[in-house]
């Protein structure tokens, strides 16, 4: 397999121009030669970190969805938003399509954003079934994807900034809005710290070129 | 185009080991390839891009750059919306939604809306200005190299595209409330989506393959 690794070299992370550490360094750090980024042969603790990225992730899932994200106060009263309610008023107002885009960013994309990204980290322990090509473009759109969940946070952030009615009405982001804002960070680090070469390491020599 | 850039490469460093380059995403070697403007190679065992030669050189990039900082200030010191109802009138810019948040004892999400926000493209806008200057300029200044790595770890982190649909949004969720007029920072927030969507297509790696010319302070 012609792999870099394979050769000893290591590219590095930042510029991608691959290393070749001394001798006495292999599996260790090493500077890069032309901009100075620490390169490793791998990222590093790579599998630990996305797990451990994904289990905080996964748990505050939990009150991102429960606690209230949003809070109106008007003279006609005050109510408390969550996520799924917010997805519901639109349904109900007749913006299914908007509904619909909320419900994908902000339920599902997280959902599936954790579900893929353990999928991986476990295939790199057991390949199974799937192979390095199909895991490969998995992980390429979970990265992709994940950004997009950051928009309920931008709509209640601008909601709040908005709307600033001393006496008629009032808008204020609820605890949810931070632990949804966790999670979208979270599970963010989490890809980032996941290795994609790991599943090619794991798949061996028997992966077939293109 | 392949790196002829390196005065003296260092000792770690073996001179075959510029010509090749291996696949971020499965790790594979390949010698690298002479490409012209716009086009793309690609890996053979997985797919992924392995190098770009940009379709802008270096000079039309730093104007695509200007105009984009020129869109970000209006879109940051304008109000994106006014809203009326009965007579009072409500508006405010990100900044002032941030401030609101922070004031509201949601330091965390404040910290997050600002971070990506405002902070990373700006950062991104400037270190790609001042990148792009020194190119021009033919020197290759000692913060050059830094100035490549924080744009590598902020690049993740700028989310104008998601902001612009979440404007669009919030847009519709308050007409609903009240009258809504868009401000100037709206149609600043849409030119800054495109111009950084073409920015951020510009891969500033491939700085390091342009020959530094005068050899300045580096």
């Amino acid at each position: 397999m012609t792999t870099a690794l394979s050769h000893g070299l290591w590219a590095c992370p930042c510029c991608r121009r691959l290393c070749r550490p001394s001798a006495g360094n292999r599996g260790g750090a090493g500077r890069c030669p032309r901009c100075g980024a620490t390169a490793h042969p791998r990222k590093p603790d790579s599998l630990s970190r996305t797990w451990a990225f994904l289990i905080a992730a996964a748990t505050l899932y939990v009150p991102a969805n429960l606690l209230p994200v949003m809070q109106t106060s008007s003279l006609l009263g005050s109510s408390r938003d969550t996520i799924i309610s917010g997805v519901v008023y639109f349904w109900t107002s007749g913006s299914p399509g908007l509904a619909l885009l909320i419900f994908s960013v902000s339920i599902l994309v997280p959902l599936i954003k954790l579900g893929a990204l353990a999928y991986l980290a476990f295939s790199v322990r057991r390949p199974g079934a799937t192979g390095p090509h199909r895991l490969g473009r998995l992980y390429r759109a979970v990265e992709l994807a994940g950004r997009w969940s950051m928009l309920d946070v931008f709509v209640i952030a601008l909601m709040v900034g908005m709307v600033r009615f001393r006496t008629l009405a009032t808008i204020e982001a609820g605890p949810g809005a931070a632990a949804f804002g966790a999670v979208v960070v979270l599970s963010m680090l989490a890809a980032a710290s996941f290795d994609p070469r790991l599943l090619w390491d794991a798949s061996g020599p028997s992966s077939h070129e293109h | 185009m392949t790196a002829g850039a390196e005065a003296s490469p260092p000792a770690s460093a073996g001179p075959a080991d510029d010509r090749l380059v291996a696949c971020p995403e499965c790790d594979r070697l390949h010698v690298r390839v002479p490409l012209r403007a716009g086009e793309k190679a690609r890996c053979v065992r997985c797919g992924t891009v392995l190098q770009s030669a940009p379709y802008w050189r270096p000079d039309q990039m730093l104007a695509l750059v200007m105009a984009a900082l020129i869109a970000f200030l209006l879109a940051n010191a304008c109000p994106i919306l006014e809203l009326r109802v009965q007579g009072s009138i409500s508006s405010a810019t990100l900044l002032d939604a941030v401030l609101t948040l922070w004031r509201e004892d949601r330091q965390l999400v404040a910290v997050l809306v600002f971070a990506t926000g405002l902070l990373a493209p700006l950062a991104d806008l400037l270190a790609m200005t001042a990148l792009l200057a020194a190119v021009l300029a033919g020197r290759r200044p000692a913060y050059f190299a830094p100035l490549l790595r924080l744009i590598q770890q902020i690049r993740p982190w700028g989310m104008i595209e998601v902001l612009m649909l979440g404007v669009l949004v919030s847009l519709i969720k308050l007409s609903h409330l009240a009258q809504v007029v868009p401000g100037v920072a709206l149609w600043a927030f849409i030119a800054l989506t495109v111009l950084l969507a073409v920015v951020l297509s510009y891969d500033p790696r491939c700085l390091w393959e342009l020959p530094a010319g005068r050899k300045g302070a580096a």
